[in-house]
């Protein structure tokens, strides 16, 4: 067996692949909180857009959220997943100019994909937007990325395997199958009917639930650990929230509303609840790795991110339960709720865990700090309050305008009308959320350009004074 | 766990579990659902959309229109009632039956306020029982099937949509959000083509819409002599200057036929309502009377 890898061997090897992942993300970010902002200026000025097809609603709505999904966080937790098989299995990358490359097509196939909205091109499957030839790109970009993960770690130097692997290892191998799934029989082969919506709901609720639940607690059970120098406190219990969390997440998205036979949405509001089993025990052994010390979560950046995460997490999966029942669902199903849960699971959780992850693995992969440790803090209030402000008033104002709709003695334009005044809210988090991402780009383009300089001065200095030992021998 | 495989068998039985039950077996339940026939009339269901309305599909789909309104119309449940159409000539022993459900109601208020429902409940026994009841003492009475839930009182639909009304469109696009209102039968309600097309255009026609308007699937474009039949008929602000018109693109005009054509009324087994019998049909005969004589 090869001797363990140093830390800095490992992370020069991560270096350039996990730049381009991580500078790209940055770029989706930027995007698609901008044409969120826009999708929202909408609702203050309906005709804003109303000769252009390309900016319409529902256009930019679809380019949102593929810029937040595939561009930003998918390929967030591709590089989060890359660095923690590499460090937690001392050792170096595999082919790290295959996984650049296979980034790069990612990168491709995310741009062919939102180009393909704007023109029209979008498949009309919520979180499954990018057209079918964009679909093929990011698929085998995966794979690239996927296939070198897999054999780094299948040659690990550290044999034992910690907890954040396990999670790590089923994401990678859950996506492929889920995606190709909802590809295959949605837009290559469509099935007939209805069924085209039970996969559609099965697959979202298997990316966004699932994979980001996977990659996310696989980043939180890392980070807190390390960062507060505690053990963590109990490998069975994170096992079992692993194992509940794959057995009974998978379950979630069909809501009761469905025209479809009861068993579909009656088995997804028994999965929605019981994934309520690994939140508690992912939440009981956080408890104990910290000793109830919740103060700690807040000491450093990174932990802070993390922390908004934990919480999010625990609420976004707990409204997802409450609403998957019969007699609640009647009022948020439809509603501004939905989108609100979404985000919270999206944003404040997965999203924000990935900065965390961010801000604490790119410094590594360059030896030298942010060049702004404000910004970093910025960043996180931005994000923190816009995600609140955000998900706040829709959830609320989704709740007014369900209790609303089950009367119909209220005229629909009036509901239409309250709803606004909450939409209209949630634009200024809209407005905090994109000045946020603008701050990390910065950051991490700054940090990125200040490495090269220093090297390109370092390669010059060298240079110069051979020159100059060459004229002095002369 | 230190084992890798393992850990790979563990994700790939779970997530074949999944698989199985929210890919295979809802394509081998109702992805092979085939026409059906309504109840009691026995006509064919659902009959595929015409050309335009299924190019109408596409429109609906490339806009994105399905991120601002849903296509489902819920149903919380559902009552039989017995409604009296004719009380008769025995109006006394009718007054008599009814009043087992209703009591305090006199013959003249019965005669006077037709048709009239008389009982609402969901024991379809009693209501049948009922009507026959009526029936021997001499009046006509009809039970009813009535979907219940605030959807339907809304006028969204007449019963909840289900699985069957999809089965020709693809994509299915279901929705998840009621930022306008559900169209599942909005061509039920809203049968004129040009209705949609002004509103498409124009959306502020109805005072208080937050909906944008669509003017890209419009032309606006010089009047060639005459004006163009299907030119929008406007007014306000929004009419042309003089000598132009605003036509419906193509887009538009297949948007209109998809939206006209969004009626998923039909009384099926599965979600059983009844429908009031049909008018008389009409025939060929000339209005106004029965003589060829011009009208005046």
């Amino acid at each position: 067996m090869n001797a363990v890898a140093k830390p800095s061997e490992i992370d020069v090897s991560c270096r350039l692949p996990l730049l381009v992942l991580f500078i790209s993300a940055a770029v989706w970010l930027v995007l698609g909180s901008l044409f969120g902002f826009l999708a929202s200026l909408i609702f203050h000025k309906p005709d804003l857009f109303s000769n252009s097809f390309s900016f319409s609603y529902g256009h930019l709505v679809a380019a949102r959220s593929t810029s937040f999904l595939y561009g930003a966080g998918i390929q967030l937790g591709l590089a989060t997943t890359l660095w923690l098989f590499c460090r937690l299995g001392r050792t170096p990358l595999v082919q790290p100019i295959l996984v650049t490359v296979g980034a790069a097509t990612w990168n491709l196939g995310v741009t062919v994909g939102l180009v393909g909205i704007i023109a029209g091109d979008a498949t009309g499957f919520e979180s499954l937007e990018m057209p079918r030839y964009a679909a093929l790109i990011v698929f085998l970009g995966y794979l690239i990325v996927a296939t070198s993960a897999a054999v780094t770690l299948h040659g690990r130097r550290e044999r034992s395997l910690f907890v954040s692997q396990w999670f790590l290892l089923a994401a990678l191998f859950w996506f492929p199958w889920i995606y190709s799934t909802a590809n295959l029989s949605l837009l290559v082969f469509p099935v007939r009917g209805v069924t085209q919506a039970v996969i559609a709901w099965w697959f979202s609720a298997n990316l966004q639930i699932v994979w980001f639940g996977l990659v996310g607690l696989a980043a939180i059970f890392y980070f807190v650990p390390k960062l507060t120098n505690r053990e963590l406190h109990s490998h069975y219990l994170a096992l079992f929230t692993f194992w509940m969390l794959i057995l009974f997440a998978s379950w979630n998205g069909v809501p009761n509303s469905a025209p479809l036979p009861s068993w579909m949405p009656a088995l997804s509001t028994v999965g929605a609840v019981l994934t309520l089993i690994p939140v508690l025990t992912f939440a009981l052994n956080l408890h104990g790795t910290i000793e109830g010390k919740y103060s700690t979560l807040m000491a450093g950046p990174v932990l802070r991110f993390v922390g908004v995460g934990i919480f999010a997490f625990v609420v976004a999966t707990l409204m997802n339960a409450v609403s998957s029942v019969v007699q609640v669902g009647q009022i948020t199903d439809f509603t501004w709720f939905v989108p609100a849960k979404a985000l919270l699971n999206g944003y404040g959780f997965f999203l924000m865990v990935m900065f965390g992850a961010a801000y604490y693995i790119v410094p590594q992969l360059i030896g030298m700090e942010f060049p702004s440790a404000k910004l970093i803090k910025a960043h996180f209030w931005l994000a923190t309050v816009g995600i609140l402000l955000i998900v706040l008033p829709l959830a609320i104002g989704g709740i007014v305008q369900g209790v609303m709709l089950q009367n119909p003695d209220n005229a629909f334009l009036k509901i239409a009308k309250v709803s606004l005044m909450f939409l209209r809210l949630s634009t200024l988090g809209d407005v905090l959320i994109l000045l946020g991402h603008l701050a990390f780009i910065f950051n991490v383009v700054g940090l990125v350009q200040r490495f090269y300089q220093a090297r390109a001065a370092a390669a010059f200095a060298a240079a110069t004074a051979e020159i100059a030992t060459v004229g002095a021998k002369a | 766990m230190n084992y890798g495989p393992l850990i790979f068998l563990a994700a790939f039985l779970a997530l074949s579990g999944s698989w199985f039950g929210f890919v295979l077996k809802p394509q081998m339940q109702v992805g092979q659902l085939q026409q059906t026939n309504t109840v009691p009339d026995g006509a064919i269901y659902p009959l595929g959309r015409p050309g335009m309305a299924r190019q109408g599909l596409d429109v609906y789909r490339a806009n994105g229109c399905a991120s601002c309104h849903s296509q489902q119309v819920r149903q919380t449940g559902t009552l039989a009632e017995v409604r009296v159409t004719e009380v008769g000539t025995n109006v006394d022993a009718v007054v008599k039956v009814v009043a087992g459900a209703k009591p305090d109601i006199s013959g003249e208020k019965l005669t006077n306020s037709l048709p009239m429902t008389i009982l609402q409940g969901d024991d379809k026994q009693k209501c049948d029982a009922l009507a026959k009841a009526l029936g021997i003492a001499g009046a006509k009475a009809e039970v009813w099937i009535v979907p219940t839930g605030p959807d339907i009182a809304r006028g969204w639909g007449k019963r909840r949509t289900i699985a069957q009304d999809f089965i020709y469109d693809s994509p299915v696009m279901l929705g998840s959000q009621r930022i306008g209102p559900d169209l599942a039968n909005v061509g039920s309600r809203l049968p004129d083509a040009n209705w949609h097309l002004l509103h498409l255009y124009d959306p502020k026609m109805v005072p208080g819409s937050p909906m944008p308007p669509y003017r890209f699937l419009f032309e606006k474009r010089r009047i060639e002599r005459v004006p163009a039949p299907d030119a929008l008929v406007l007014t306000g602000d929004l009419v042309p200057e003089k000598g132009y018109e605003i036509v419906p693109g193509p887009a538009a005009r297949a948007l209109a036929a998809y939206l006209t054509s969004l009626q998923a009324n039909e009384p099926l087994f599965e979600s059983p309502i009844t429908v009031p019998a049909p008018a008389p049909a009409a025939t060929n005969a000339p209005a106004g009377g029965d003589t060829n004589a011009p009208a005046k």
